[in-house]
């Protein structure tokens, strides 16, 4: 059953004008300066006099400028881009005891990913993103959120030499995220979303990612939010049975195909928050304020205004970064828009308030 | 006596070297991938790519050589999405996998094209009788079931078209000494009945312009019953099982009770696991098959992975095909 959805007050920025709120976040990832790629080749690159340090200090400053990105862009909740970050699986493979490399495998065409082995037992060995998250909160004014990938996507992404099944091995994953999840609360973060997009492609798993979920948020005190994301997919083969997951809210990626889903969710009663993307991460078109406002009444129809938070579809790092920023920009405004006339009471809500 | 030969149903990774040439040669986009009038340029590399893989089967000691089938951005669909009357949607999930193709749209007559001819004579030329070439082809059902008609208008028609489409390439063929059909569509969405009779027909259509052992071979788990009772009509000379999946009891049921070709292809080697398995381990594989369908004397085994090897990385794929021809040799020529 979900946790302690009413933890988002925490978020609400002290000099917040309107009486309703609407948590605007994003889901993480965000395109990276083009001098951090470029160093990173370089880095990379044994002829060129740029070593590993100067990679450190490029990320650090990405990490800052983006962090800084997402405030002016006016959001509640920040991350950092994921700047350290290169691919979703292959940044926590490389830091889980247990997996190995052995080159890239294609996804399509010529696009191909360092799909890593599991060779034996994974064991916790350094954290994984405690100093990301201490970096970014150090340089942020807001709140940090921290995606992780989720142990179903780390299980089913990987080649497994090891566990009997993939479901084993989510299991054991889970454990470690657990004990990562741990870590980073105790160094303050108190948001954490999990990225399962294994999980669109084969939504007849979800008991797998709902035993995940127990194991993940054990001992994890209730004022820290547990968000799970899952990329776009047949969202009615997991629905209702994401009412049962141990989580404060559930984020999704439908307005892609204009929220021709949205029903799916009002029947049963939701009953996490709901995180709702409201611009469309695979367009590079940028949506007017407008057109996004009508985005988040959709989510109107699913959860009271206190329950719902906004968001991309998805991490936005294909888009151009100047079409990435106004687009979290004019997504900003147009929360704090439906804030104004949800307090003059100008819009109607479909669904039940929580109290 | 069992002779057994090793072999996979093609389909390899491109080099490393290869993957990263391409890319910046044709670029990472859906406009970019092969559309069969390739530069000199992206020709040649292939050229060099199909070369290494080629001395790679050889010196695995292999017992047929494939083409590597480099080229086929679009997997199994390929045969179609390089044809003048076909037209390419958007990007299409390749069966229940991480894989993405190009979902083609057949608009208009399938002449032939010579396509998969021309690769193969490329192949002939490298091997110069190193050992007897296999050629590859996606099998008639699973190329209609990776397509959608917009032409023929009935699926019975398109699926005959398609067949008759695979005949014309195959006639263009340079000598082979087999030929696989792959068909995981028979898996992984069954013919439904209306279609189910005309499948084992459109095989036959293919398997029958060809003088070469024809292998049609089935992978992403067992095929259901009436599937196969049905492809025992065709006239093929061996059928290929998948004797990875986990429903592999199903596949030996499968054979006991409708029974099986005299030659048959058993998928022993994962396709899609980086573990190698030992010669040793293959080998048990084979005989746990061959040990339970006991009235059927085996003439030739096909020792194989059970799906195509793109899914592995280079070296993965490597120790595969030494453990693939390590199995077979085992105990050469021997009864199993």
């Amino acid at each position: 059953m979900v946790r302690n959805p009413s933890n988002r007050e925490q978020f609400r920025p002290a000099d917040h004008d309107a009486e309703h709120f609407l948590l605007t976040t994003v889901v993480g990832s965000y395109p990276k300066p083009t001098w951090l790629t470029r160093t990173k080749t370089l880095a990379e690159d044994p002829e060129s006099s740029l070593d590993e340090r100067a990679l450190a200090e490029a990320q650090d400053d990405a990490a800052r400028v983006i962090t800084h990105e997402h405030e002016r862009a006016g959001l509640d909740t920040v991350v950092d881009g994921e700047m350290r970050r290169d691919e979703m699986v292959e940044h926590f493979a490389q830091r889980i005891r247990g997996y190995e490399f052995n080159g890239p495998v294609k996804v399509w065409g010529h696009n191909y990913y360092d799909k890593p082995s599991v060779v034996s037992e994974v064991e916790y060995d350094d954290p994984w993103l405690l100093e990301e998250f201490e970096f970014t909160a150090g340089v942020a004014s807001r709140p940090v959120k921290v995606p992780i990938t989720g142990p179903y996507t780390l299980a089913r992404w990987a080649f497994n030499e090891a566990y009997d099944s993939d479901a084993a091995l989510a299991y054991d994953l889970a454990d470690l995220v657990n004990e990562e999840v741990h870590r980073l609360v105790d160094a303050g973060a108190r948001y954490v979303q999990l990225d399962e997009p294994a999980l669109a492609t084969t939504p007849e798993e979800h008991a797998i990612v709902g035993e995940c979920l127990e194991r993940i948020v054990d001992g994890v005190p209730d004022e820290v939010r547990i968000c799970l994301h899952v990329c776009y997919g047949d969202y009615s083969k997991l629905y209702p049975a994401i009412n049962d997951f141990p989580i404060d809210e559930f984020d999704v990626e439908l307005c892609n195909d204009g929220y021709q889903q949205i029903d799916v969710f009002r029947d049963p009663e939701f009953e996490p928050d709901l995180a709702l993307g409201v611009v469309d991460v695979h367009d590079a078109e940028v949506e007017s304020v407008p057109e996004i406002k009508a985005n988040i009444e959709e989510g109107l129809k699913v959860v009271s205004p206190d329950r719902l938070s906004v968001s991309p579809d998805c991490g936005v790092k294909l888009l151009p970064r100047e079409v990435a920023y106004r687009k979290l920009s004019n997504m900003v405004t147009a929360a704090r828009e439906i804030e104004s006339e949800l307090d003059a009471g100008e819009i109607e809500t479909a669904a039940p308030n929580a109290d | 006596m069992t002779e057994l030969v090793a072999t996979t149903p093609g389909l390899f990774p491109l080099p490393d070297w290869a993957k990263s040439d391409l890319a910046d040669l044709k670029g990472r986009q859906k406009a970019d991938l092969i559309s069969g009038s390739e530069s000199n340029a992206v020709v040649s590399t292939y050229e060099r790519a199909r070369a290494e893989v080629v001395d790679e089967q050889v010196d695995a000691d292999l017992d047929r050589i494939v083409e590597g089938q480099l080229r086929w951005d679009d997997m199994l669909a390929h045969p179609l999405t390089v044809h003048d009357g076909v037209e390419t949607d958007g990007i299409a999930r390749y069966y229940d996998n991480n894989n993405f193709y190009r979902s083609p749209r057949v608009v208009g007559e399938l002449a032939r094209s010579g396509d998969v001819a021309a690769e193969l004579r490329a192949a002939s030329a490298v091997i110069d009788d190193a050992a007897p070439l296999q050629a590859v082809l996606p099998g008639p059902y699973s190329l209609a079931d990776l397509a959608t008609d917009a032409h023929y208008g009935d699926d019975r028609e398109f699926l005959s078209a398609i067949a008759d489409f695979l005949a014309g390439e195959v006639e263009a063929f340079p000598e082979h000494e087999t030929l696989f059909l792959l068909e995981p569509s028979l898996v992984e969405s069954p013919p439904d009945d209306d279609v189910a009779d005309a499948v084992p027909e459109a095989i036959s259509t293919v398997a029958e312009a060809t003088d070469a052992e024809v292998v049609v071979h089935t992978y992403f788990g067992a095929l259901g019953e009436k599937t196969h009772a049905h492809l025992m009509d065709a006239a093929v000379d061996a059928l290929g099982v998948d004797l990875v999946a986990d429903d592999r009891e199903q596949t030996v049921y499968n054979a006991v009770e409708y029974g099986i070709t005299d030659d048959v292809a058993l998928g022993v080697a994962d396709g899609q696991n980086t573990l190698i398995e030992s010669a040793e381990t293959l080998r048990e594989r084979v005989e746990w098959f061959t040990d339970q369908v006991p009235m059927t004397d085996f003439e030739t085994v096909y020792v194989s992975s059970n799906t195509e090897l793109f899914y592995l990385p280079v070296n993965r794929y490597r120790e595969k095909l030494a453990a693939l021809a390590a199995a077979a040799d085992l105990e050469r020529e021997v009864s199993v």
